[in-house]
């Protein structure tokens, strides 16, 4: 294992953000793994670091092999990190919309630009990633449709989804679709959580990472299968939006079937206590994404489903 | 007349409410104006314009004609924490246009805003600088609608046309969105964020006014109108840091520098030594200057517009 330092941000009254990058193997740049670039991403950061640590095994035991380099950076926003905040600084920027950066922009867009040039040689680019909507995933695969996407690929996660987006103007300026345009073959990683560890999806994504290393011939490791991946449009999803606010509680979680018509979801009064209004399921399907915080606002979104799909 | 444009019920015993103020005039179908603002939370500049607004059409109803809409806060979450976003979810709503009627909440306060907006004749979009930047008084307009909104934007009493600003213009704002809709559209901006300048806002306000007399809305009497400084983003310079400290500017705002001059040094309060001297590279009018005095490599410390001498 090889530690570098990619960049370095200077505060007048905190230390250095120094952005950290391990290289594993030699030879062309095959592989990048990205952590937490948002201040609340502790699961995503944590998986780079178990990946880390598997690595540095792999590598002793020489099991990465010949001609193949990989790249994993734990973590971008450590500034943020350290003080629970999502965007970087008091400018208060997403870092991953700003990519592919300017060389001679603001602070987050020189972030942006010097990591993308370090890192937008390399064929296969994965993003531990997360929603901007607090709540709980299946864990899958995301891409966006820029016309590069290959589901295929996506597959060789052998996570239980893969999701394709259709890009908007937002988009343009992440990380994913920025390396997709640049042909590199790029996925977002969704685990279950991001500002909390969560075992046992850390572990899912971890394996999926190093199964999709492995099936690409970069590394060597023995690895259970994992599931053939279903592809999903975003848009096909069934999103159960609310029409009170109040206190949420769900009733079913993330990868639990639901039944047409059955109750999925109450939303409580917060002075009296009653239900204000039950939410049914709209479709009988998988549940994709499930609202976690305990208050929800009118037109927020619940849950999105997987439209007729069983387990 | 007070309109309630729309709502949402948020979780605990209170509503997010858009309001605005319809003052109707001698012919009220004749034609519509929209003065909007508080999209970004932290920028209060349109407070004062659309209450002089307001308050100047009051003290001759009978001057007007057709109906004048005041929208003094977009983004009312935004404008109570001063938080330039959405609070909560650290979305900048100026980003989400136009929205979505069925989606989460946002997208539909969003879509709500521009359905109401919808069939006027003219929509003014009034911001600050943000809480680092002042500005001098400007509108800002995209390139590709430029042949139809400059005309307009010369009445508008501002200091300067900046065309084709794309952070401010680009797709997902409102301005865009309602300019693709055939509503004529512009950001104007000026000042600092959290604060007022009443003697810039008095000067747009008479702008605005010229505004709606060339639309034949207003038949009252206007005062005198300065002509702007017309720009592309190729004649601004943008100046930048190249250190961390604090800065302290040694020019005034909206003055006119020759290349060679100094415009600010960078000092380490710690060490108590200069840090970085920062000398003007081509002469022009500071259009921008940095308020917010910590800074950091990249931060945008003046703009000046570039081949223009003082008047």
């Amino acid at each position: 294992m090889h530690k570098e330092e990619l960049y370095r941000v200077r505060f007048p009254y905190r230390e250095d953000m120094v952005i950290q990058g391990f290289r594993f193997g030699k030879g062309d740049p095959t592989a990048c793994i990205l952590g937490a670039i948002r201040g609340n991403e502790i699961q995503q950061m944590y998986i780079c670091s178990q990946l880390i640590r598997e690595l540095k095994e792999l590598e002793m035991n020489g099991c990465i092999n010949a001609g193949k380099s990989i790249l994993v950076i734990p973590v971008i926003n450590g500034t943020g990190l350290n003080i629970s905040k999502r965007f970087f600084g008091v400018e208060d920027v997403d870092i991953n919309r700003d990519f592919p950066g300017r060389e001679d922009g603001d602070t987050t867009d020189r972030i942006a630009c010097e990591i993308f040039e370090k890192i937008k040689e390399y064929t296969y680019g994965i993003q531990l990633t997360s929603f901007y909507m607090v709540g709980e995933f299946v864990p899958h695969v995301r891409m966006m449709e820029t016309g590069y996407q290959n589901t295929s690929l996506a597959n060789l996660f052998g996570l239980p989804y893969v999701v394709v987006r259709k890009p908007s103007p937002l988009d343009t300026k992440t990380l994913n679709y920025n390396w997709q345009n640049d042909m590199t073959a790029a996925f977002s990683l969704y685990s279950r959580r991001n500002d909390t560890i969560d075992d046992e999806s850390a572990r899912q994504t971890l394996s999926a990472v190093l199964r999709f290393l492995t099936r690409m011939g970069i590394i060597r490791y023995e690895s259970h299968s994992g599931f053939i991946s279903h592809v999903i449009m975003e848009d096909d999803l069934t999103d159960v939006y609310v029409e009170r606010g109040g206190i949420f509680r769900g009733l079913v979680k993330p990868g639990e079937y639901v039944r047409y018509g059955y109750p999925i979801a109450e939303i409580r009064d917060p002075y009296e206590g009653f239900i204000k209004e039950a939410i049914i399921a709209p479709t009988s399907g998988i549940v994709f994404f499930a609202h976690t915080e305990a208050l929800i606002s009118q037109g927020d979104m619940a849950y999105r489903l997987i439209h007729r799909l069983h387990q | 007349m007070i309109e309630e444009v729309f709502s949402i019920e948020l979780p605990v015993g209170e509503r997010l409410v858009i309001n605005k103020n319809r003052i109707e005039g001698k012919d009220p179908r004749n034609k519509r104006i929209a003065i909007v603002t508080g999209i970004h939370g932290d920028e209060f500049e349109g407070q004062y314009i659309c209450y002089e607004m307001t308050r100047r059409i009051m003290e001759e109803p009978d001057k007007l004609s057709g109906t004048v809409d005041i929208y003094p806060a977009l983004n009312p979450l935004g404008l109570d924490n001063a938080d330039h976003k959405i609070p909560k979810l650290g979305l900048d709503l100026n980003r989400m246009f136009p929205g979505k009627k069925n989606g989460t909440a946002m997208e539909r306060v969003a879509a709500a805003i521009v359905e109401d907006l919808s069939g006027a004749d003219m929509c003014l979009d009034v911001h600050a600088g943000d809480i680092f930047v002042k500005e001098i008084p400007q509108v800002r307009v995209s390139e590709q609608f430029a042949d139809r909104l400059l005309p307009y934007a010369k009445l508008l009493n501002a200091d300067m046309v900046w065309m084709n600003a794309t952070a401010t213009v680009h797709e997902s704002t409102l301005t865009y969105s309602m300019n693709m809709l055939g509503v004529p559209s512009m950001v104007v901006e000026m000042g600092v964020g959290t604060r007022i300048d009443r003697n810039y806002g008095s000067q747009i306000v008479e702008g605005i006014f010229h505004l709606m007399k060339e639309l034949e809305m207003w038949e009252g009497s206007v005062g005198e109108s300065r002509y702007p400084a017309i720009s592309t983003d190729g004649e601004v310079d943008f100046i930048r840091s190249n250190t961390t400290g604090v800065f302290l500017p040694v020019i005034a705002h909206n003055h006119y520098v020759s290349k060679g001059d100094r415009l600010g040094e960078i000092v380490s309060p710690l060490e108590g030594k200069v840090l970085e001297e920062i000398v003007v590279k081509k002469s022009g009018l500071v259009f921008t200057l940095r308020e917010y005095p910590f800074v950091r490599e990249g931060s945008l410390l003046a703009r000046i517009l570039a081949g223009i001498g003082e008047k």
